[in-house]
């Protein structure tokens, strides 16, 4: 339920390792909305979200240590540099790396000579790259939950992102995203569609 | 919880001009009283304590609001949810930050306001001991508020009204261990106080203001 309106009811699925969830809605349809619910910021009005067979809020833990999430907003601080606000998402997620991972990092996600420039200074695109290069750190999460990853990503950066995303299947992950148009990973990878 | 903690130590030094609006406020409000009141020294002397102690509670109001606000705002609240420390440690961490920005450069500055009103240099020593023990206070209870108010509309005021009532104990005993010593009575009840709403604050405000959080963001 948002506010008093119920956005979805009677979604049923169970994703497999190495599978893609697509979920897409008109919108206003409550893709986010479920996205959040997935990842225990939001509870359901009925109904329960499983990880590994239990329940979300008896391994809160285990589970934030298993997830990365990247929702709408690229998240990052303005007055933060992007390896600093890249170094501060990491430290979140419980990883460690060091500077030069960091700055390889970025680098791959299209920043290079960027590291530096406050987050202030980037562009909508640029600050998602900033937000999807957590994706590249290993050890890299099972479950990937991505809100409009491709938003704001021009054609370079969009084929970038396909590669990232068929690396976690094929490495046994899972990534749930939401997108109007489906996901042009390769056909021998399971990718399944939610409607709302 | 240590990357939070100096994240947001980073973020204020960068946004000098925030952090030291409080303390310029503090001092203005401060520096008034005697102006209204006129220079009659005792009365000045009565009143210094609890002036100081008013004006180092507002001041920590106005810089309380954006202890969560900014990180809703720009979409990092979310991701210290979904962190994997727990999140009533990075609340604590978050307060401890706002704490050295805030309540220690307040402690820091209030002997020499306290110089205005010609307090006794016990008196200001024993002052500046009290803010010491109850300004950390006011940033953990004020936590809580500001973690009930995020994303509320004239969160400000909202803030006040919540927070001020909850730290009127604080303000009694801050301002009435500087009295007892004027008065020559003993000040340790006073200290013993302060430190006990310390400890008790500091188990209980993460733990509220992490679940108000995760309310609000629901």
């Amino acid at each position: 339920m948002r506010g008093t309106r119920r956005l979805f009811e009677g979604v049923n699925a169970v994703i497999q390792a190495g599978q893609l969830l697509r979920v897409q809605g008109a919108n206003g349809a409550g893709k986010t909305t479920l996205l959040r619910a997935l990842c225990a910021l939001s509870c359901p009005d009925r109904g329960e979200v499983r990880w590994n067979g239990c329940t979300l809020s008896s391994q809160r833990d285990e589970f934030h240590r298993d997830l990365i999430y990247i929702g709408h907003a690229a998240a990052l601080k303005d007055d933060l540099s992007a390896l600093e606000n890249l170094l501060s998402a990491c430290l979140l997620g419980g990883q460690r790396p060091a500077t030069p991972v960091l700055m390889q990092a970025l680098a791959a996600a299209g920043l290079r000579q960027r590291e530096h420039l406050s987050a202030r200074s980037l562009s909508q695109g640029q600050r998602r790259r900033v937000a999807l290069a957590r994706l590249l750190l290993e050890p890299a999460p099972p479950l990937w939950v991505l809100d409009e990853p491709f938003n704001a990503l021009d054609a370079v950066a969009s084929g970038w992102l396909l590669g990232v995303l068929t690396g976690q299947l094929r490495r046994g992950g899972i990534v749930v995203l939401t997108s109007h148009q489906p996901v042009a990973i390769d056909p021998s990878l399971s990718q399944v569609t939610l409607a709302l | 919880m240590r990357g939070v903690f100096v994240r947001d130590l980073r973020l204020a030094l960068r946004r000098r001009a925030d952090t030291a609006a409080a303390l310029f406020f503090f001092v203005i409000v401060a520096s008034l009283f005697p102006l209204g009141v006129g220079p009659e020294p005792a009365l000045l002397r009565t009143m210094a304590p609890g002036v100081v102690w008013v004006a180092a509670l507002l001041a920590s109001m106005l810089s309380l609001g954006r202890l969560f606000a900014d990180d809703h705002q720009d979409g990092t609240l979310e991701q210290l949810l979904l962190s994997v420390c727990p999140l009533p440690l990075i609340v604590l961490a978050k307060m401890a930050a706002h704490w050295l920005c805030s309540g220690l450069a307040l402690t820091l500055v209030a002997p020499l306001l306290a110089l205005q009103f010609g307090l006794p240099s016990s008196s200001i020593g024993v002052l500046a001991l009290s803010l010491l023990i109850g300004t950390p206070v006011l940033s953990l209870i004020g936590g809580i508020g500001a973690a009930l108010t995020v994303g509320v509309r004239g969160a400000g005021v909202l803030l006040s009204l919540l927070v001020l009532p909850l730290c009127v104990p604080v303000l009694i005993f801050g301002a009435g261990a500087v009295d007892a010593l004027a008065a020559g009575l003993s000040v340790g009840a006073h200290y013993s106080l302060l430190g006990a709403m310390l400890v008790l604050s500091l188990f209980a405000a993460p733990i509220a203001a992490a679940a108000a959080l995760r309310i609000a963001l629901e």
